[in-house]
């Protein structure tokens, strides 16, 4: 098992260290096949004036002269050992892991990206944990009435929930209880858990509510045709054979089977997710890392795009190795071969 | 013995409706099986064995079944019972074994937890009495090293050793009627004869009353006392497991006794399969529902082709529901069909 782990950590980096060099290449090597010049690249951040001596001191300062696989090689180091900055006559010192510094504004990319987690996680975990309680549960009640007016119901509701996109739903909530009603705050108004506890989980009630909704009902869908399939195996026959209370044969026997294949696509979701929620994110202007993606693509700024991917990136690993060990304790026969 | 059998079986019909139809898959079955007796029951795949055998343990899903007709157990009537009071008795009074082993144990616990919970849900005994009692059933269904074998997985246990560990489950709480389908068609033919045994010596050990569900009359003839041949949701012939073997009434039954894979012979190599298949549940022919593949059915003037032959007594205690003459079927049996077997 801790072999096992071990490898899997092992296929973990060598992933993350993927990621970063497509992420690279996207950045550096498409623009240069693309015809364009370093000096136009560095152009792009020297403000309003470009001069040729403020373009070749950009260069410098980023580091754009040098080769583009010293450049990654130095981005390298800076993660594992720190990284040595010039700011103009000063030189600042950024302790590893170093994600760099912002293209724009000069800042370490590691704090901003601290900064913005929170506001993803507190989304994402939220909107997870209500879409989990109701998809499953409503899912599960639908297979067990299947074709009554509840499990039709149900799978009309949820056809809409994964046919209506975020931005509609998101702003069709914002507009009725936010605008009209006036019970829950509108966009923008996100404060973080540790200054504001009360705020903070007002001004997430709609984003979890919206995001969960789509989710909510994917997984009903999931977990109904999951179930029922479940409920046509030889083993719940044999359950009830040996007679079970059917309320055993659900919890015990088919619910247990039903949700084991869940557990991975959930895995995938969530870890998605915490890379930022970018329509959920914009449609309630919360200040997370899937805003400050987009933001740092708009303004090319390479060093914080990748941080964002590779953190991105880090979250999805780390959950599918949570996932598959998961999987591991519960199904025997990955466990024991 | 008392006036009543063990288990009566009364005019058991079990009719799914469905879009196509009607599924006619038990149309009208009476049987009885004393305790310490085993009845066959034989025909094709397709004939209404499976759905006979959850239908006595109450299993099927009560939507879209019509059951209909009297299960007397023990003196209790099961089809007007309540699914509570079915549930009660499954696993303690009555139990099954079923044909696919590995599919029919939960893949995520083990073969000892799954025995224990069959035990617990009818005992109030406390888990690790429970487990002990595992273990000893393990033991007694012939697996060695059973108080290591406990804690293993289905997927762990060989084949043979599954349908085993499938038959200590089931004779957990000690059932008086148990009902095995096809429990041996999964195993390779060693492992069939072992399992045969098994049964068999069992049955000795708890007196239990046994149906055996098979399409192979070899598994008759090696277990049952008695035996029912079953063609479209019908009982066709029901006798003795002598007579069915040396004074066979029914035309189909002498088909199966035609395509029996004999020891002597390759396994590969069947003597007459009966030609055509089965016919649908949702449209039987009319008349005899053997007639479109029956070699004798013009012989009766039109009445297999519209009349429903009866069941009735060719001998006693040996019934056979078809129209030809008691004395024709005789001429038939003795020249053209026990030379060729
Ligand atoms: N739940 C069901 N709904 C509709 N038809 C069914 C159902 N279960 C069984 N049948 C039909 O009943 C017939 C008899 O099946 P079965 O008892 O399994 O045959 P066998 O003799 O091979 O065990 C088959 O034609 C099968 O399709
Ligand atoms: S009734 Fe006619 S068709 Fe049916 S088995 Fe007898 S002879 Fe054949
Ligand atoms: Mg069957």
């Amino acid at each position: 098992m801790l072999a096992y782990i071990i490898r899997r950590l092992i296929g973990a980096v060598l992933m993350l260290l993927l990621v970063s060099l497509v992420t690279f290449g996207i950045f550096f090597w498409i623009p240069k096949l693309a015809g364009q010049t370093t000096d136009q690249l560095a152009a792009a951040y020297v403000g309003k004036a470009p001069t040729a001596q403020a373009i070749q001191d950009t260069k410098e300062r980023l580091g754009l002269d040098k080769p583009v696989i010293v450049q990654y090689g130095t981005y390298l180091k800076g993660i594992v050992a720190g990284q040595d900055f010039k700011a103009g006559p000063v030189v600042d010192h950024c302790p590893a892991p170093c994600l760099g510094y912002s293209f724009r504004t000069s800042q370490p990319v590691l704090p901003q990206l601290m900064d913005r987690a929170p506001a993803t996680l507190s989304l994402a975990i939220g909107a997870s944990i209500i879409w989990l309680a109701a998809g499953i549960s409503i899912g599960v009640l639908s297979a067990l009435r299947r074709g009554s007016i509840w499990d039709r119901t149900a799978m009309v509701i949820a056809l809409g929930g994964v046919s209506l996109p975020i931005y509609f739903t998101g702003l069709v909530s914002l507009a009725i209880f936010s605008y009209s009603l006036g019970i829950f705050p509108g966009g923008g108004s996100y404060v973080p858990f540790t200054q504001d506890p009360g705020t903070w989980f007002q001004s997430l009630v709609l984003p979890w509510v919206t995001l969960a909704f789509l989710y909510a009902a994917m997984y009903a869908r999931l977990t109904r045709a999951g179930m029922l399939e479940t409920l046509g195996e030889d083993y719940i026959r044999t359950a009830r054979a040996k007679g079970l209370p059917e309320r055993t044969v659900i919890t015990k026997h088919a619910l247990r089977s039903t949700l084991t294949p869940i557990l991975t696509i959930f895995g995938l979701d969530l870890g998605l997710m915490l890379g930022g929620a970018v329509l959920t994110e914009n449609t309630f202007s919360i200040p997370g890392l899937g805003q400050l993606a987009i933001s740092s693509i708009g303004t090319g700024d390479l060093p914080v795009v990748l941080g964002v991917t590779l953190l991105a990136a880090f979250f999805i690993v780390m959950i599918n190795l949570v996932v598959d060990l998961l999987y591991a304790a519960i199904d025997p026969r990955v466990r024991l071969g | 013995m008392t006036g009543e059998p063990f288990l009566s079986v009364r005019d058991l019909k079990i009719h799914f409706p469905t879009d196509d139809g009607i599924v006619r898959s038990v149309d009208g079955l009476t049987f009885d099986l004393e305790r310490g007796r085993t009845l066959g029951i034989v025909g094709e795949s397709g004939s209404g064995k499976s759905v006979t055998s959850l239908g006595i343990l109450g299993l099927h899903n009560r939507r879209n079944a019509k059951v209909s007709g009297e299960i007397w157990l023990d003196g209790k009537e099961l089809v007007g019972a309540s699914p509570d009071e079915v549930r009660r008795q499954r696993g303690r009074k009555m139990a099954m074994i079923f044909q696919d082993p590995l599919s029919s144990m939960h893949p995520f616990y083990t073969v000892g937890k799954q025995i224990v919970e069959a035990y617990r849900v009818h005992n109030d005994v406390s888990k690790s009495v429970a487990r002990k009692h595992a273990i000893d059933m393990l033991g007694r269904v012939g697996i060695p090293k059973p108080d290591r074998r406990v804690d293993d997985y289905p997927h762990q246990f060989s084949g043979g050793m599954r349908q085993r560990a499938m038959i200590a489950m089931a004779l957990s709480c000690d059932p008086e009627l148990l009902i095995a389908d096809e429990p041996t068609t999964a195993l390779d033919v060693t492992v069939q004869a072992q399992i045969l045994d098994l049964i068999r010596d069992l049955q000795e050990e708890f007196n239990s009353a046994i149906i055996m569900i098979t399409h192979d009359l070899g598994v008759v003839a090696e277990l049952a006392d008695d035996v029912l041949v079953m063609y479209a949701g019908r009982c066709v012939e029901q006798a003795s497991v002598d007579d069915v073997f040396h004074a066979p009434q029914h035309p189909y039954t002498w088909g199966l006794l035609g395509s029996m894979p004999r020891l002597d012979r390759a396994r590969s190599e069947r003597l007459n399969p009966i030609k055509g298949s089965p016919p649908s549940l949702i449209n039987v022919p009319n008349g005899c529902a053997f007639h479109p593949r029956c070699a004798y059915a013009t012989l009766n003037g039109g009445r297999s082709e519209s009349e429903r032959p009866e069941l009735t007594e060719a001998a006693p205690g040996h019934l056979a529901a078809c129209h030809l003459p008691l004395d024709r079927r005789r001429e038939i049996w003795e020249s053209e069909i026990r030379p060729t077997l």
